[in-house]
């Protein structure tokens, strides 16, 4: 028994040392550090406890205000916007037809590459002055778009980024339209429901657990977007596209501000911490766990 | 009476594969229609044909004299009972009974008035607000039969809808929807694997077997004159015995069998063959009888096995020099009979059946019992 209790700390020595090193440790340290006015390139002893003088910073800080309203114009467009891409894919690669299979991979790609950086630098050069789009749009004989330099358009790019990475999502919604019973269907063409019916009526209340799913997640993975603006855009211009990951960044790695940079980071991990909270509650009035089970049948 | 369901050589085929060859079959408005056969033998396929689930490869399905051979599934006028009962989980008893009103765009206030009086029928009217997890098997049953009744269809199409019960369950059901279809008189097609189900359910069975019909009749009919083997093994259980005989002499009346311990002689008509033929007798497990202590027996053997059901007795006799497959016998709960027992055996011989090398049955029984109707509860 002690033998076994030793060899079974062994194994899960490695996890529990990375976790305490590359994820608590630094969870409690930034806490600290937002509590302080920390510089990069100071030693840590130097630096000064302040208190809440972060937090009460940022209610003074334009430049943080308008990260933060930036932020959650790309959370509330991108989350639902890919969801509803992802679902539309998701029930289009369910058709049973030949040759499925190849699209549901080639659908897929994208995701895999989508949220590197070479994408992003693909993307770059995609939207850029004298770029891909705007060379079909000069052979299709219109103008061509500043689509970076323009605060409209440049967000744009970054949003449509963010779609283009809909495969994960897309794999998960495609997993739980394969869940539900053909014969709902089936019974459902009997009774005479048109497919747009039982789409609302069948498909989408038995995708709600696959949707809350998704939607937790592409709540969490939105606030954190950082290739995109750092790449594409550099937040630019005008902070027109400088999500709140990338501000993080700039206040702890070009201005320094460790203890700044930490209080925002704890800004934005409670902002995702209540978005989730809130969905979690909400999903008792949206979410149906309810497939159906056989229990004559015995195990489950 | 007019046809209900009528199909026409229906064929189907999946990938080149023929599962439906040929199926041409009536059914009768008001008839319970019992399709039965082995898994595999394509009775899901052709009730899914009948349902529009399917579409056949060729031939033709009329329902209610309209040729519905590609028309869309609800515009048949049928109603299907699934082996999975196919209720929407996140709806309620109530809302998957309204479903196909509520698509209809019927009046709510209509709506709720047919799930009422069909919710009472069916003694669901305390679980209406309930979801189906919330519900035993057999009253998810009952939902799904609610579902099919509250639409008022020309036919309802059933697709084993028991097999998914446990048997004392199951036997309760039966009897539900025996009488239900007693009450309503409603047009049915059932699906069953099960041989009781078509026994006790069906006014006509159609005996399947690798997608072709073996035989259609009532249930009395398929068991007292099975067409063939197969139908004389499908139905009635414990299954017939058959013993593998040679024809010895046939007569106007009679056909003379040599078996392993002498001859037999059968009370049969119209039996064309050859003597040396070999046949196949097939006897009932009822109408074999231990003989009494100095009673004249056909046959002699030993008991290798007893199964005691209480109310009834199934003994295995290994027939002398007739090879390793004992026969059984049905017995009465009280026989007095133990293992190792030399037994002799009566034989009813004019409840005897006879089939030939094909499988094919072989002349008539000798003035053959009066066909006895399916009885309702």
């Amino acid at each position: 028994m002690y033998n076994n209790k030793l060899i079974g700390s062994m194994y899960v020595t490695p996890f529990i040392i990375g976790f305490l090193l590359f994820t608590a440790f630094p969870f409690i340290a930034s806490f600290v550090l937002s509590l302080t006015d920390a510089r990069l390139q100071d030693q840590l002893g130097a630096a000064n406890f302040t208190g809440l003088a972060n937090y009460g910073e940022m209610a003074g800080d334009a430049t943080f205000q308008k990260s933060l309203g930036v932020t959650f114009f790309y959370v509330f467009v991108t989350v639902p916007l890919k969801l509803a891409f992802a679902l539309l894919i998701a029930v289009i690669l369910n058709f049973k037809l030949r040759g499925i299979g190849f699209f549901r991979t080639a659908f897929y790609l994208p995701s895999i590459l989508g949220g590197s950086v070479a994408i992003a630098v693909v993307w770059r050069f995609v939207f850029a002055g004298d770029g891909l789009i705007n060379q079909a749009f000069g052979v299709l004989g219109f103008g061509g778009i500043n689509w970076l330099g323009e605060p409209d358009t440049a967000m744009f790019s970054i949003v449509l980024l963010r779609l283009w990475q809909f495969g994960s999502a897309m794999v998960v919604f495609l997993a739980g339209l394969k869940a539900i019973p053909e014969d709902l269907y089936e019974a459902a063409d009997i009774d005479g429901a048109s497919r747009f019916k039982q789409f609302w009526m069948i498909t989408l209340p038995l995708l709600t657990p696959v949707l809350f799913f998704n939607f937790i997640m592409q709540i969490v993975q939105a606030f954190q977007e950082f290739n995109g603006p750092y790449i594409i855009t550099a937040g630019g211009p005008l902070k027109s596209s400088y999500l709140l990951p990338l501000m993080i960044y700039e206040e702890a790695f070009k201005y320094f501000n460790l203890g700044y940079s930490s209080a925002l980071s704890w800004v934005l991990f409670v902002i995702i911490a209540i978005f989730t909270a809130v969905a979690f509650w909400s999903q008792k009035h949206w979410v149906f766990y309810a497939q159906e089970r056989d229990d004559n049948k015995g195990g489950h | 009476m007019t046809n209900s369901v009528k199909l026409t050589d229906v064929k189907k085929s999946f990938n080149g594969h023929e599962v439906i060859k040929g199926v041409s079959l009536e059914v009768k408005k008001g008839e319970l229609v019992v399709f039965v056969g082995p898994s595999g033998c394509g009775k899901s396929t052709l009730l899914r044909l009948i349902a529009g689930l399917d579409t056949p490869t060729s031939g033709e399905i009329h329902i209610s004299n309209k040729d519905v051979t590609y028309a869309h599934p609800s515009k048949r006028g049928v109603a299907m009972v699934f082996q999975s009962y196919a209720l929407y989980p996140h709806m309620t008893v109530a809302d998957n009974i309204a479903f196909a009103l509520k698509i209809q765009g019927l009046p709510r206030a209509e709506v709720d008035a047919k799930v009422a009086e069909v919710a009472e029928i069916l003694q669901l009217t305390p679980l209406l607000k309930r979801r189906p997890k919330a519900l035993s098997g057999g009253q998810r049953q009952r939902v799904a039969i609610g579902r099919a009744i509250v639409r008022q269809p020309d036919v309802f199409l059933f697709d084993e809808p028991l097999s998914n019960l446990d048997a004392s369950l199951r036997g309760q059901m039966r009897v539900e929807i025996a009488r239900l279809h007693a009450k309503l008189g409603a047009t049915s097609v059932y699906v069953t694997h099960d041989q009781v189900e078509a026994m006790t359910l069906a006014d006509k069975i159609v005996v399947l077997n690798a997608g072709h019909i073996e035989q259609v009749g009532s249930p009395m009919e398929l068991y007292r004159r099975p067409a063939n083997l197969f139908v004389a093994r499908f139905i009635g259980s414990p299954n017939m015995n058959i013993l593998s005989v040679k024809v010895a002499g046939a007569a106007a009346t009679t056909v003379t069998l040599e078996t392993p311990q002498g001859l037999l002689e059968i009370p049969r008509t119209g039996v064309v063959a050859t003597n040396g033929d070999t046949v196949s007798l097939g006897l009932r497990p009822e109408n074999l009888h231990v003989a009494a202590d100095g009673e004249a027996s056909h046959l002699k053997g030993h008991v290798v096995l007893i199964e005691r059901l209480g109310g009834e007795t199934f003994a295995y006799v290994a027939l002398k020099d007739f090879g390793n497959d004992p026969v059984i016998i049905k017995l009465s709960g009280e026989a007095d009979l133990h293992n190792h027992q030399e037994v002799g055996l009566r034989v009813d011989l004019d409840r005897a059946h006879l089939f030939d090398a094909q499988g094919l049955a072989l002349g008539q029984p000798l003035g053959a019992a009066p066909d006895v109707g399916a009885g309702h509860v």
